[in-house]
């Protein structure tokens, strides 16, 4: 029950603040708190009761719900849902806490959030596929009306575009799902059944057609160059904490989709294809890497390098699905990268979103060439902006250097010319945020940023708890990797 | 003669022959209570409707009628659509001294369409639509000051006089055929006859169907009857005569002998209509209009179960929990737009939210079930669909439909976001406590199918027509 818990004390906060008129702003905040926080709790304690050597999937609830078409409410965890689900949650309260101008609808704000809340831990914990895409589904619902309502520039048109892309997008999984569902007889949405019976094998054209669709529109949420075009454009008009959640949460889904879904239920299939992705992912990484350098917006250039990132992570996937080798350890090795990735991305990404949103509220621009000499002004907050953009471009020692370390290793052993041109995006990367910093922060201050505040308490609070989570995962990744590799052989190797 | 089969459409019939002798007689103030009288009618018609559930389907009256789960079931939507519509109305007709009439003509417009859902018998066919076209044409022209009214009244009429000719036309060349309006003689003979001869009363009936369901080519009625048409009556006319009309068409093409091209053509008009509606959609300013070819993109989804209905035994559940969704959530929808007195302009939804939080709640959920969005209702309607094209091989159909839905997303969201990203404009009037009831009924309807959607499909997977493919 502890996982139903985690996704049903979010959604019953939303309800409640939706339905009270009479709550202040204050009060509205401290419920939203709450109720994330003890979702958050829900899952660490299922982390801790989690058995690494233990079934792959734990903590299985299953309830009838449509017996007939073969959908029941299923959830539980392997250790990448858990890890990614609880790094989500973590990001949520981070979201929640954070200061921001509701404009006088703090209840909506909150419970628009706490919906999200509930969706986004609902895709990472389903395992009925049919629940999965519901929840999929209606996590857009929910940033539509973020970017929509509390967005800035042209709010309107970048939610629409937010939606229509990427329903486009899931439209396709859509398709995707009900061939799978097809091909299994007696028909179900079983996840568990998927993995074990691998439908697709062997089926050809059909299961091409399927792999083709599931990728798609799983690329789409990714974003895989070229369909992120949607991405910077949210990006932009989003209100930080809702960036913060689109860049380290909603992204993961498309990932975690490729997890979940080819990698696990057509595995010969992804086999087939699997250079094809890898490429796929090197150019992502090399262009995200390439147009981040040019952007001159801060928030659009941050955009850009999780286009980058998200490229290392379904490099490692692709990796993990290569079957011309029979050493399952170097693909376990990429399959744990990937999903480090997914975490640290999540972590990093969502400090520097959170950290725009800072720069908005104090001047409202995201132009660099507005910003220089603020390390004097505002020391804290460089000090946090330098961990997190070291942090993101691998400095060893923090969150993103384990997970690309480990991705690299494993596409070394298999694609090694992949590898030698990915290492370059991460050089790319490097001028990326160290151009960055040095346009925020050295140099001379101009004269408008005199009145330049520095982060409030409860601004570097949250920052520095994220910051503590990457620090943690570089120096002492132990507990992270342990959860991982145990469900990635098991995904790998175990059939 | 077994009269008790027809309970539901006798006591209809009698409903609406009170009503007009009460209308005729009773002063102007009390004709609101003619409302009560088709309320009465309608609830003994659905209880009878209700009662005739579980028996085994078989045909009555010399084999002209079915009693079998399909009718029934279309005959509980019709009622229930037009239970929702004279329940919105008393608010709506209250300016209109002589409205009584109305009332009975709504019944009559039923009792068509009842008709069509269980006619076996082309001659029966063609007395259901016809009764159900002539009580429709005064219904959408009742306001006789507004001229957007008489306007949709006449197209919608000259329409009907065309498409219901070409129906009779199609009904009489397949009688020359085999010699008979029975749909099992039709079954046995048509499989010797001229294959032009049949094709061309295939294409004729198929027309004269088009038009009750909306669908491409006689769908040009319906967005101006959504917008000029009183509130409740374009609800009404949105939905149930594409119920009765899916069936009835349904029924039709299993009489057709197997390798007839009539799947492949249906299937073009699926695809024809969706897109056509969804595009057309996408510039209406109106919201009474958009609503109304989005539901002339609604009966190319429904097409496509009609497509296979031939070759899959789940294609009739998916058709009618398809249409039983549609017609929870486009009810809904209307009633949420009567209740604001019918206003229409997008403009004039501008931040509605503020004011009407609750309507426009009702009204976001109405439209995200016409999408699709799960876990509503309109989710798995559509997913049946999907589910059976695919299966029965037509892919391309149901990729197309998926690439509609996209499109048809663009144009609900433009209505969410006016109502809730725009400033607010203006004071904003209601109707009164008759439509606000109406509305949480409707909505709770729509949510209460959601929720036991279970239940829909185990009483559904078994359904089958009556009579001659059985």
């Amino acid at each position: 029950m502890i996982l139903t818990t985690a996704l049903a004390v979010p959604l019953l906060g939303a309800v409640a603040l939706a339905g009270s008129t009479r709550w202040s702003d204050a009060r509205a905040r401290q419920v939203a708190v709450i109720a994330a926080v003890l979702s958050l709790l829900a899952l660490v304690v299922a982390w801790v009761g989690f058995e690494p050597a233990g079934p792959l999937f734990q903590h299985v609830d299953e309830l009838r719900w449509v017996p007939s078409l073969g959908v029941a409410y299923r959830v539980g965890v392997d250790g990448i849902a858990l890890s990614v689900a609880t790094m989500s949650a973590l990001l949520f309260v981070a979201a929640i806490v954070y200061p921001m101008d509701t404009r006088g609808e703090s209840r909506q704000y909150y419970a628009w959030l706490l919906f999200l809340q509930a969706v986004s831990l609902g895709v990472f914990l389903a395992l009925d596929l049919l629940l999965f895409y519901v929840f999929f589904d209606l996590t857009l619902v929910g940033m539509y009306f973020l970017i929509g309502r509390w967005g800035h520039g042209a709010p309107q048109a970048s939610a629409l575009k937010f939606f229509l892309y990427t329903f486009a997008g899931s439209l396709l999984l859509l398709l995707a799902i009900i061939g799978l569902y097809l091909s299994l007889d007696p028909h179900t949405f079983d996840m568990r059944v998927l993995i074990e019976q691998q439908p697709m094998a062997g089926k050809g054209l059909y299961a091409g057609l399927v792999f083709l669709a599931l990728m798609l529109g799983l690329a789409i949420k990714t974003p895989l160059v070229p369909l992120h075009t949607w991405l910077p454009q949210a990006h932009v008009d989003a209100p930080g904490p809702a960036s913060a959640i689109l860049a380290g949460v909603l992204l993961k889904m498309g990932t975690y989709g490729m997890i979940r879904l080819p990698l696990a239920m057509l595995q010969e299939t992804f086999a087939r294809y699997a250079l094809t992705v890898a490429v796929i992912a090197l150019v992502a990484i090399l262009y995200g890497a390439l147009v981040a350098l040019g952007q001159r917006n801060l928030k659009r250039r941050i955009a850009y390098t999780s286009i980058n990132h998200m490229g290392y992570t379904v490099l490692g996937i692709a990796v993990a699905a290569a079957a011309f080798t029979d050493d399952s350890l170097v693909r376990q090795l990429a399959l744990t990268g990937a999903t480090v990735e997914m975490v640290a991305h999540g972590l990093i990404t969502g400090a520097l979103f959170l950290i725009c949103g800072s720069f908005w509220q104090r001047t409202g621009e995201y132009d660099l060439d507005h910003y220089g000499g603020l390390a004097s002004q505002a020391p804290l907050l460089t000090g946090f902006t330098a961990l997190a953009a070291f942090a993101s471009l691998g400095m060893p020692g923090l969150a993103g250097f384990v997970a690309e370390f480990q991705v690299f290793a494993g596409t070394f052993a298999i694609y090694p010319w992949l590898a030698v041109l990915g290492v370059v995006g991460i050089l790319i990367t490097a001028a990326v945020f160290l151009d960055m910093l040095r346009r925020l922060f050295f140099g001379r201050l101009p004269v408008h940023l005199g009145q330049f505040v520095e982060l409030t308490r409860r601004e570097w609070s949250v920052l520095g708890v994220l910051s503590l989570g990457i620090v943690v995962i570089g120096v002492a990744p132990r507990f992270l990797l342990t959860l991982i590799e145990a469900s990635a052989g098991l995904l790998v190797g175990g059939h | 003669m077994p009269v008790g089969d027809l309970l539901p459409e006798i006591i209809l019939l009698l409903g609406a022959v009170i009503i007009v002798l009460f209308a005729a007689f009773a002063p102007h103030e009390r004709q609101t209570w003619a409302a009560g009288l088709a309320l009465v009618t309608l609830a003994a018609a659905m209880a009878f409707a209700v009662a005739q559930w579980g028996a085994s389907p078989r045909l009555t009256f010399s084999g002209v009628w079915a009693l079998d789960g399909p009718a029934i079931v279309a005959k509980w939507l019709i009622l229930l659509s037009g239970a929702i519509a004279v329940l919105l109305s008393p608010d709506w007709m209250r300016s209109d001294p002589r409205h009584g009439e109305y009332y009975a003509l709504c019944l009559f417009a039923l009792l068509g369409m009842l008709m069509m859902a269980s006619a076996t018998d082309s001659m029966e066919l063609v007395v259901g639509v016809l009764l159900s076209s002539t009580a429709s044409y005064p219904l959408v022209a009742y306001h006789r000051g507004f001229p957007p009214a008489l306007e949709a009244g006449m197209k919608y009429f000259l329409i009907g006089a065309l498409t219901n000719a070409l129906l009779v036309i199609g009904v009489v060349v397949l009688f020359g055929l085999v010699g008979d309006t029975d749909y099992r003689r039709l079954a046995e003979a048509l499989g010797e006859a001229d294959p032009w001869a049949l094709s061309l009363a295939t294409a004729c009936v198929v027309i004269g169907l088009s038009f009750k369901l909306a669908a491409f080519p006689g769908h040009a009625w319906m967005p101006d009857t959504a917008q000029g048409a009183p509130a409740p009556i374009a609800a009404l006319l949105s939905v149930a005569p594409k119920v009765a009309a899916a069936v009835a068409l349904a029924r039709f093409v299993t009489v057709l002998p197997p390798g007839q091209v009539w799947p492949a053509v249906v299937a073009g008009i699926a695809v024809v209509t969706m897109t056509l509606g969804n595009l057309a959609a996408l510039q209406q300013s109106d919201v009474r209009r958009l609503l109304g070819w989005s539901s002339v993109s609604q009966s190319g989804y429904a097409l496509m179960a009609v497509v296979v209905v031939g070759s899959d035994a789940r294609a009739l559940p998916a058709l009618l929990i398809f249409l039983g969704s549609y017609v929870l959530a486009n009810l809904t929808a209307f009633a949420v737009v009567t209740h604001l007195r019918g206003r229409t302009e997008l403009t004039d939804y501008h931040g509605l939210t503020r004011s009407q939080p609750l309507a426009v709640a009702i009204l976001i959920v109405a439209l995200l079930s016409l999408v699709g969005i799960p876990p509503l209702i309109g989710f798995f309607g559509k997913f049946l669909l999907f589910e059976v094209t695919i299966d029965a091989g037509y892919t391309w159909l149901a990729v197309i439909a998926a690439l509609n839905t996209l499109v048809s997303l663009f144009y609900y969201l433009r209505v969410i976001a006016a109502t809730m990203f725009k400033p607010a404009r203006g004071a904003v009037h209601v109707l009164g406590g008759w439509s606000w009831v109406t509305l949480l009924a409707s909505v709770g309807l729509l949510l209460v199918v959601s929720l036991g959607v279970e239940g829909g499909l185990a009483m559904m997977s078994a359904l089958s027509f009556a009579g001659p493919s059985a």
